[in-house]
């Protein structure tokens, strides 16, 4: 209703330009081209005249393309002169295969257009004078910002200086980024005070499985059209990776991909597929695969945080069974028999502590690991997501599903991979992090005191932490004892008086100088004291990887507002400013560390990280040195899939999947085997579940991206969702006089926060399911501090009490409050 | 049928030109009980009779073509007042139903009063002005904008709000 018109596009004219795009968004990555023209122009209805090569003259057939409104946009560049545009999804891309999804689509009508959605882009540096945010010049900005740097690194050393950091792909990351920032945190500045976007200390989301000596994202998005099995454990990919799930998984359930399956294993019986979930939850993903094939499809709803227990139960009867691949884990493993002994559990005991029958659990053991008809093991992917990675012990339970993968030998083979589905893409190529692991826990380190300055870098980490309430208020109380010394220094000064200013507040009083840098003025960045404009792919070229491994160009087709520009420049900002300032005090030693930034694009960042890969960590390899932006262009939208194995006749050659030699990412070459006892949940979550009555699962949904840092200022989105929702059991609703719509309190002796009600029935009574990480409604306040032992959050496990806070007319007038799962 | 628009000043208008140059021209179809808006894009839409108030039966969803026969369409008497909609109770609404995502038809759930769409497994909300539920589509489902008359209880389609799918305008 409240949607403008719009009732006609504009077509690209047959010379418009056309360029490559990866989505901004998810891990999938689908492929886009974006057309541009100059305005005053456009293409017409018949197929020769407009550059997509389609006639308009009749409507166009159902699946024979995806181009709406929210595809389209009108730029400027910076000589002036606007340009539409349009971003559609490219059929020839293996990924997508011309499918667009919720998020991706929309991405034309994303990019900056000072009367769009994205109108609140941030176009300067901005700076909080005291009494308001005014827009600095880079050299302005970077006197300030640098100088602080310098006093703080001077007098306090590295350790005083923060950094809330990226370190992903796709928009705010990429190949270019990462290496730009990580060089200048960790080579320059050399700090080990870092915690990245949605985690409170310096740590890999998947430890145990490269401990173990398998990297996370080991298959191909095929693999999944392959396998014989797929389970899916804590993840809803129809919601959050969907054209993974639409293109490729789903197919298999189909039966789409049956001929391919015969065609690749002549030798095996080939039955229809079948799906398992694994999650407390019935999500809508498993109610669009129930639609199509509901005898196929198994739930294994676990009881919260006992995923351990499941996989030590399954991996104990399989070993009873005798379908483990013995040759395989005497060749190519070590450890097994520890961690059997460490993770026994009887199928009695499984089923009880994860309160699934013990025929399901046969079942699903039955379904994944039994040898087929044909005497072959059947190939099984585990495909998961944050069900593990925020689940009860991220260590233990990934250790304990590799282990059941490891056993069953369902690594290595086509058709099966123990891979993260993931959330961001990937893009990862830093110089090696300088701190210990576990890495310090940063946000505690905030809380208590420590720290003088802190960079919020492409993110909005009090949207995305555990114990966010403490958090958010510790970081305001230190904030504004800055701006209080802003305010209270009178005016007049220096730019070297403000620097003055500013320490004297974060060293004598318990201050913190607070810098985000960002597209948007964030909830972070509002309470904070310096805002520093970045770019994203379109105005700047970037690199990133998908979840299986696939790297692709996106590529620059028009201007950052205002003097927006990428990450990494930025980076070469902070690091150039501070190699002047020590040269010019003759300290070239110090000068020294904050060389090699000497950079005009990001192209110059990317061969300086991910061209030059000895030494540092890099995502791409030793081969990273075949990869040029100019190769990438060519190899289009499908890209290559890392690590590359050769250059050879004009394209890039990648890999599929990895460890087919069983050569695993270890010293010795084995597959490593981790003991994971089921030892129930941690103290103080047990002690919240005693106490309060609602389980407050937590996770995503379909049209919300991260922290809604669009969403928050695109109708489509924030109308769907004014406040995160949360999904409760309808009899549990009644019983507190909630209906859908309401706003709700939720809060525990954490913290408290508020939510749209949203009543769902396939949620068990006492369970609940909030959006995580929105703009309005901030689960991670209720979240305990407890982490594992790399400091990994359980932002799932949390138990809170409910209330009604307010009746919403509104909300309920305008906002669908009907079911999300497909029936 | 009957056109009440502006025909020949789209046809004197270039075709580069014609976003805004017809910034306006809408004013010329803004209609008493009509959902046209006074301003705004608006195309060359026909005037077509879908219904009759009083023969409309509550949560069917009726089929009709419209802007032309090849964009099928429904209208649905919802029982009570909803978002958008016309008729003596404010409760018929209509929508364009092929899926603006990808173009597949749109199957009417009248348990749920939602469309549902095979395909991609988008889900609209009849009762909330088409509001995606979930799915993959980037707007919400195409409105068909009505006109109601009290004298003779004519429900008339006389425009759409939102691209239907396939297309580069709703009028071909």
């Amino acid at each position: 209703m409240t949607q403008k018109i719009k009732d006609r596009i504009g077509l690209p004219p047959v010379n418009a330009q056309k360029t490559n795009m990866t989505c901004h968004f998810c891990i999938v990555g689908c492929g886009y081209h974006t057309y541009k023209w100059p305005t005053g122009k456009e293409g017409g209805r018949k197929a020769n005249q407009n550059a997509l090569g389609i006639d308009f003259t009749q409507p166009v057939g159902s699946l024979q393309l995806s181009m709406t409104p929210a595809m389209t946009n009108t730029v400027k560049d910076k000589d002036g002169q606007s340009y539409n545009i349009m971003m559609i999804p490219d059929k020839k891309c293996v990924v997508n295969s011309g499918i667009s999804s919720t998020r991706g689509g929309a991405m034309g009508s994303l990019m900056y257009n000072d009367t769009g959605a994205s109108k609140e882009r941030l176009k300067y540096p901005r700076f909080f004078t005291g009494d308001d945010w005014v827009d600095f010049d880079w050299k302005q900005a970077m006197a300030i910002y640098a100088g602080v740097t310098k006093r703080i690194l001077d007098k306090d050393g590295a350790d005083q200086i923060m950094f809330n950091a990226f370190d992903h792909g796709g928009a705010g990351g990429g190949f270019e980024n990462t290496w730009g920032s990580g060089k200048y945190m960790f080579s320059a500045l050399k700090t080990k005070m870092v915690r990245i976007h949605n985690r409170p200390a310096y740590n890999s989301e998947c430890h145990a499985t490269r401990d173990m000596g398998i990297g996370e994202l080991n298959n191909s998005y095929e693999d999944s059209e392959v396998a014989d099995t797929i389970m899916f454990i804590g993840m809803n990919c129809y919601e959050t990776q969907t054209n993974y799930f639409l293109n490729h998984a789903l197919l298999n359930l189909q039966g789409a991909t049956k001929d391919k399956r015969k065609k690749w294993f002549p030798k095996e019986s080939i039955e229809d597929s079948r799906f398992i979930f694994v999650d407390p939850r019935r999500t809508n993903t498993q109610a669009i695969c129930e639609q199509t094939a509901k005898d196929r499809v198994l739930h294994l709803q676990i009881e919260p945080g006992t995923d351990t227990a499941l996989f030590n139960g399954l991996l104990s009867y399989v070993i009873e069974q005798g379908w483990q691949n013995k040759k395989f884990i005497a060749q190519h493993t070590s450890g097994f028999d520890d961690a059997l002994k460490a993770n026994k559990m009887s199928l009695a005991d499984c089923s009880k502590i994860t309160g699934v029958s013990e025929a399901d659990l046969k079942k699903a053991a039955e379904w994944a690991y039994k040898p087929k008809a044909s005497g072959h093991a059947p190939r099984t992917a585990h495909m998961y997501e944050k069900g593990i990675i925020w689940g009860n012990d991220n260590y233990k339970i990934q250790s304990a599903l590799v282990d059941l993968v490891l056993a069953t030998q369902n690594v290595g083979r086509r058709g099966t991979g123990v891979c993260r589905l993931g959330g961001h893409q990937e893009g990862y190529a830093r110089p090696p992090y300088p701190g210990p692991r576990p890495a310090p826990y940063i946000d505690q380190e905030i809380i208590n005191g420590n720290g003088k300055m802190l960079t919020v870098w492409a993110c909005n980490s009090v949207r995305t932490t555990l114990n966010a309430q403490q958090y958010q208020a510790k970081i305001i109380q230190r904030s504004n004892i800055v701006r209080d010394a802003l305010i209270q220094s009178g005016g007049g000064l220096t730019t070297e008086q403000m620097v003055d200013v500013i320490y004297d507040a974060v060293s004598n009083k318990g201050g913190l100088f607070v810098t985000t840098i960002d597209l948007y003025p964030t909830t972070f960045a509002e309470l904070g004291h310096m805002m520093l404009p970045a770019a994203h792919p379109g105005e700047m070229n970037l690199t990133s990887m998908n979840g299986e491994r696939r790297m692709r160009l996106s590529e620059k087709f028009m201007d950052a507002p205002g003097i927006a520009k990428p990450d990494c420049l930025i980076a070469a900002s902070a690091a150039n400013a501070l190699k002047d300032m020590y040269k010019a005090e003759g300290n070239a030693e110090m000068a020294k560390r904050f060389e090699g930034f000497d950079w005009d694009t990001e192209e110059d960042a990317f061969n300086d990280g991910f061209r030059k890969p000895d030494g540092i960590d890099s995502q791409g390899g030793g081969t990273g040195t075949l990869v040029t932006y100019e190769r990438l262009r060519a190899m289009g939208n499908n890209g290559v899939q890392l690590p590359v194995k050769e250059f050879k006749d004009g394209k890039l050659i990648g890999t599929e999947m990895n460890y087919m030699d069983y050569k695993f990412s270890t010293d010795d070459g084995k597959a490593h085997f981790l003991p994971a006892p089921w030892t129930g949940l941690p103290e103080p979550v047990e002690k919240l579940r005693g106490k309060h009555k609602f389980w407050i699962n937590n996770g995503r949904a379909n049209h919300v991206w991260q922290t809604g840092y669009h969403d928050r200022y695109h109708a489509f989105r924030a109308e769907r969702y004014p406040m995160a929702p949360i999904e409760m059991n309808p009899a549990d609703a009644k019983n507190l006089g909630i209906e859908s719509g309401d706003v709700v309190e939720v809060y525990n002796s954490y913290g408290s926060t508020s939510a749209m009600a949203y009543l769902e029935p396939d949620m068990k009574p006492g369970h609940t399911f909030m959006v995580f990480g929105y703009f309005k409604g901030n689960v991670g306040a209720v979240i305990t501090d407890w982490t594992d032992q790399n400091v990994l959050p359980y932002y799932k496990g949390t138990w809170a009490d409910i209330r009604k806070a307010s009746s919403m007319a509104d909300y309920k007038k305008t906002v669908s409050l009907k079911r999300r799962r497909y029936s | 049928m009957s056109k009440i628009t502006r025909r020949k000043f789209l046809k004197s208008s270039s075709v580069a030109a014609a976003i805004p140059l017809m910034g306006s021209a809408g004013n010329a179809l803004a209609k008493e009980n009509s959902q046209l808006p006074d301003t705004g894009i608006i195309l060359d839409y026909p005037e077509t009779t879908v219904s009759n108030s009083s023969q409309l039966p509550v949560n069917k969803a009726i089929s009709f073509n419209y802007p032309d026969n090849s964009s099928p369409c429904a209208v649905i008497r919802m029982g009570h007042a909803v978002p958008g909609g016309v008729g003596p109770d404010k409760d018929i609404v209509a929508y364009s139903i092929l899926c603006n995502h990808m173009g597949c038809p749109l199957n009417y759930d009248s348990t749920t009063r939602t469309f549902k769409c095979a395909c991609h497994f988008s889900m609209f909300d009849s009762e909330k002005a088409g509001q995606m539920v979930t799915g993959q589509a980037t707007e919400d489902l195409p409105r068909i904008l009505l006109s109601y008359d009290k004298a003779s209880g004519d429900i008339k389609a006389v425009g759409v709000d939102g691209l239907i799918f396939g297309r580069q305008a709703n009028v071909v």
